[in-house]
């Protein structure tokens, strides 16, 4: 049955469609866009119906080529997974669908194929992340992603662009050498890649070195891929000078999957016995992502570029996935898990918007942005719904997130934390105020009104997507049940023992 | 301190060169100004994760693991290999897409040191 074949089929439908595409692209540049949406669009399908069996029969194991794990590489899909494929797939499909109007506007026709092709790649490596059970596998994906962002980031029509690729590829490839590292490690001491085999022959060891280096291998190295905040540097410019469906790309689909990586080597590889009794390193976590939390923000107030900022405030935004986990209560990472999907909505959302300003007027500072909700009333009313998410006010999405870590935090003791969040979210309204003061309180004035008068909203493929997800994030705030009713199994699944 | 490292130094000092050479990598990613040096450290850094992986599974007097009659022989642990065969095809992909960034960086700017691309970021 095709059916029973669907978990490897996600990984091997855009490896085989990015091949297509190359050589589509040969014979008609055009063919390109259609081939790529078709696959994502295939696979969103197929991650929907591998989350409903999940969710009825429990997790999915599937055997590549029959052979059985431990030997065998074997790819697991339970609710985390699953919710991870389906919110990464729907960013895709979006992006696909903007990437038509806005990357003929940003690169030459003829690196179209090259970009769709390499486009499929990267959701190959997505993808493959969010399935295996296997750790070197997970490495193996880790890069095959990592590079297709590297060539993405590249493809910016400036030439700075290509500095900050360099930066990105020379941090990411030290990043992934530390994951591959603490993977050796743990190979070298248990003998087994499996990542259920694994979380069964570690514990006895916990109190070995090479177990604890192991760890520490992964914790830096995936906080460098998630940019955790004194890791951040190469964020702000491959953000700020790639296209604008890959900062959309990079801000909704590619961080996500580095925070995905990271709960699942923290709590299915080691166990929250190992992170929480054995080496106190949630405190440090909760620590380090409240400064990420405040210093992002901060940052975030003192930009005057339009995607600058926003790829601050994501470096901040992250922090509180980092701080849901970090606090390792049941509420907290209920919270964190549901602002991976808040987050990729509202940051693609708004990603989406500051593409669309370039694209119809070129304005990149928030400073030209003056008056242009005139003009431009739909992208400027979709910006303002997706920063109301952002600050946190109800009953949009981030603001169930914001109060699920909150709650944890109220409920574990650490009061603190709260008040990081409260002025976390005043700091976010402050620099987003700014930006919607501008858009629709000030007067163009003469500099910026010839620009502004000629601005109009984005055409149809590029607005659609940016109204579904200024919708989503009303919805998914006023729904909350729906992601939950995933999201609740597996956590009281993996912190039920403590 | 160093009673304790110094029976290990000589037992596995296959690992301890590893390190070595992973810092002496390290060290050229970030004291060298030039690019292509930056990935000349990265090759070494990635090497030397290879050279661990590699030691990791040898055992003095194994042989390639091939299935014989004889219960007693002793061979080396064949899946570390194949793992760093990956993880080779990996960094050669990963050294390619440097280079050709450094060749448009070069083409772009007309240098690949680093100090001279800060100052012409500032000007600009």
């Amino acid at each position: 049955m095709i059916i029973d074949h669907f978990p490897v089929l996600v990984v091997v439908l855009p490896l085989v469609g990015a091949f297509v595409t190359l050589l589509a692209g040969w014979a008609d540049r055009r063919l390109c866009f259609p081939i790529a949406m078709a696959t994502t669009f295939i696979q969103f399908c197929i991650s929907l119906q591998i989350l409903s069996r999940v969710m009825q029969t429990g997790p999915l194991h599937y055997n590549l080529g029959n052979w059985l794990p431990p030997w065998g590489i074997e790819y697991v899909i339970d609710q985390l997974n699953g919710f991870v494929l389906v919110v990464i797939l729907f960013l895709c499909v979006l992006t696909c669908l903007y990437s038509y109007r806005s990357i003929h506007s940003e690169i030459d026709e003829k690196k179209i194929p090259a970009f769709y092709t390499v486009f499929l790649l990267l959701v190959t490596g997505v993808c493959g992340i969010a399935v295996t059970g296997d750790l070197f596998n997970l490495y193996v994906f880790l890069e095959i992603s990592s590079l297709a962002a590297y060539a993405l980031v590249a493809l910016g029509r400036e030439k700075r662009s290509l500095v900050s690729s360099f930066t990105y590829l020379v941090m990411g490839s030290v990043s992934a050498c530390f994951i591959l590292l603490g993977i050796g490690h743990l190979y070298i001491a248990t003998g087994t890649l499996n990542m259920a085999d694994l979380a069964r022959l570690l514990p006895p060891l916990y109190g070995s070195t090479v177990i604890q280096s192991a760890f520490i291998f992964f914790i830096i190295g995936l906080s460098i891929k998630t940019a955790l905040f004194p890791l951040h540097l190469w964020l702000p410019d491959a953000y700020r000078y790639s296209p604008s469906a890959v900062t959309v790309l990079l801000a909704s689909v590619v961080s996500k999957i580095g925070v995905y990586a990271l709960i699942r080597i923290l709590f299915s590889v080691f166990t929250p016995a190992f992170i929480i009794i054995e080496i106190p390193v949630m405190e440090v976590f909760c620590w380090l992502a409240a400064v990420a939390i405040i210093g992002g923000s901060v940052l975030a107030i003192a930009q005057t570029d339009l995607k600058r900022m926003l790829a601050y405030s994501s470096v901040s935004q992250m922090g509180y996935i980092l701080l849901g986990i970090g606090i390792a209560d049941n509420l907290a990472v209920t919270g964190g898990i549901l602002q991976i999907l808040n987050h990729a909505v509202m940051k693609g959302c708004l990603f989406m918007i500051a593409g669309a300003f370039i694209y119809t007027s070129g304005i990149r500072s928030i400073d030209d942005l003056r008056g242009i909700a005139r003009t431009m009333p739909l992208t400027a009313a979709a910006f303002v719904i997706a920063a109301a998410s952002m600050i946190g006010i109800p009953p949009t999405a981030g603001f169930m997130s914001k109060w699920f870590i909150a709650l944890g935090a109220l409920e574990s003791g650490q009061w603190i934390f709260v008040l990081v969040i409260l002025a976390s979210s005043l700091l976010t309204a402050i620099y987003f105020w700014k930006v919607i003061e501008y858009m629709y309180f000030r007067d163009p004035g003469t500099r910026c009104a010839e620009v502004v008068s000629t601005a109009r909203d984005p055409p149809a493929g590029m607005l659609v997507p940016i109204l579904i997800l200024a919708a989503a994030c009303v919805l998914f705030g006023i729904f909350v049940s729906i992601p939950l009713e995933v999201i609740e199994p597996f956590v009281t699944g993996i912190l039920g023992g403590i | 301190m160093i009673e304790t490292l110094l029976p290990g130094l000589f037992l596995r000092y296959n690992y301890y060169m590893a390190v070595i050479i992973m810092l002496i990598g390290l060290y050229a990613m970030i004291a060298k100004g030039n690019l292509i040096k930056k990935i000349i450290g990265l090759n070494i850094f990635q090497t030397a994760i290879f050279l661990f992986y590699i030691s990791s599974s040898d055992i003095i007097g194994g042989t390639a693991p091939i299935l014989t009659s004889d219960p007693a022989s002793v061979y080396v642990n064949p899946l570390p290999h194949v793992l760093i065969l990956t993880a080779i095809v990996v960094a050669v992909s990963t050294t390619a897409v440097g280079l050709a960034l450094v060749i448009r960086i070069y083409e772009a700017y007309g240098t690949i040191e680093e100090d001279e691309l800060i100052a012409m970021e500032a000007k600009e």
